[in-house]
């Protein structure tokens, strides 16, 4: 029988991750266990809003929040500050776990960003060689891209930043955070307007404080 | 039938599913904590997410004592093939027939013929030490069973 990968809803592009958990109101969204800081890979004013995204690059419902992202970011220049952290369900998805690695190691060479857009480009797979011809794309050098792939040091930041989203309460991916609360936005896909608001409202609350 | 509470005496039972038989006393004999983890039905989206997460956490769980089972009223044919096609290496258990039974004793069967979004730590001697049920279309997460374990750990 062949394999039945990817889950049925990821195949209908149904985004199935975004599920989120009891928001629990007596104690409000839970929180960042560990803050956005300057270890984070980040876009934007340090001074600004913090929106983290937990995120598998190989995650269906990710791709497809990727530019409703963007619009948002290009929407708010200068307020919002970016942070994206790796939580790659490597059981489900084959090649997130490289693919978070690709971004860490073009990181280390000045290149997250740059990675990042392409690791989320709409032309289809995430393999090893197309991993590398990224990387050729943005002009690293493959040597050093290939070693920082294998570091085992990388691999371990992976995997704590993951526990550290899962004690935070990421239970799926896409799950974001403004000002480190989750954001408890509509089960189903991202939508601009509503994260938009919601930023909207916390920065209309700083502004008032 | 509310869901079994914090104390209660775990039935034990035997189901098949994706990897075999399995017994939970069995179990129990094997590793401090048992987490039992029902859920309405293989590959509907939130149960898909959900179980994936405890595939992602398996490893922290194991360090806090404790293995994931997870069951619902599907068969044993549908729960090898949800496993496989998530890379899910926990059991997944059908409580197939008679239909829910197991689910039933948990206080966890739906009047809509599935099992509710419940979880259970059942500890080495066959008590419930935590019980949850989670609103049927919410991911309850990890961290709540992260927390319970090592509350336990703490007790111990």
């Amino acid at each position: 029988m062949a394999d039945v990968t990817p889950p049925l809803d990821c195949a209908r592009g149904v985004p199935c991750d975004r599920d989120r958990g009891d928001p629990e109101p007596a104690e409000g969204p839970p929180r960042l266990k560990r803050p956005v800081s300057d270890d984070d890979w980040s876009r934007g004013p340090a001074g600004a809003v913090s929106l983290v995204e937990y995120l598998d690059y190989q995650c269906p419902a990710c791709q497809a929040a990727h530019p409703v992202v963007e619009r948002v970011l290009a929407s708010l220049p200068d307020r919002v500050r970016f942070v994206v952290r790796h939580f790659p369900i490597v059981s489900a998805h084959p090649q997130a776990q490289r693919a978070a690695l690709a971004a860490e190691a073009a990181g280390r060479q000045g290149k997250f960003w740059e990675m990042h857009q392409r690791l989320f480009a709409p032309r289809g797979a995430l393999q090893e060689d197309q991993l590398l011809s990224y990387a050729g794309e943005l002009g690293l050098d493959l040597a050093r891209f290939g070693a920082d792939m294998a570091d085992e040091g990388l691999a371990a930041k992976i995997r704590r930043e993951k526990v550290l989203g899962v004690r935070s309460g990421v239970n799926g991916t896409p799950t974001f955070y403004i000002a480190e609360a989750r954001y408890e936005g509509e089960t189903g896909p991202l939508r601009e307007e509503e994260l938009k608001a919601a930023i909207l409202a916390e920065l209309d609350r700083n502004q008032r404080h | 039938m509310a869901a079994l509470p914090v104390s209660a005496k775990a039935p034990d039972f035997e189901l098949d599913g994706s990897s075999g038989r399995v017994r939970l006393s069995d179990l129990l004999k094997e590793t401090q904590y048992v987490i039992l983890a029902f859920f309405p039905a293989s590959f509907s989206s939130v149960c898909t997410s959900e179980l994936n997460l405890y595939q992602e956490v398996k490893d922290e769980f194991a360090r806090l004592g404790a293995r994931v089972v997870a069951i619902s009223v599907d068969s044993k044919y549908v729960q090898q093939a949800f496993a496989k096609a998530n890379g899910l290496t926990f059991p997944v258990l059908a409580d197939f027939h008679p239909k829910g039974a197991v689910a039933e004793q948990y206080g966890v069967m739906r009047g809509d013929g599935r099992a509710e979004r419940a979880l259970f730590i059942v500890d080495s001697k066959g008590i419930v030490r935590y019980s949850y049920v989670s609103e049927i279309a919410k991911n309850p997460g990890a961290d709540r069973l992260l927390e319970a374990l090592e509350q336990m750990k703490a007790e111990a």
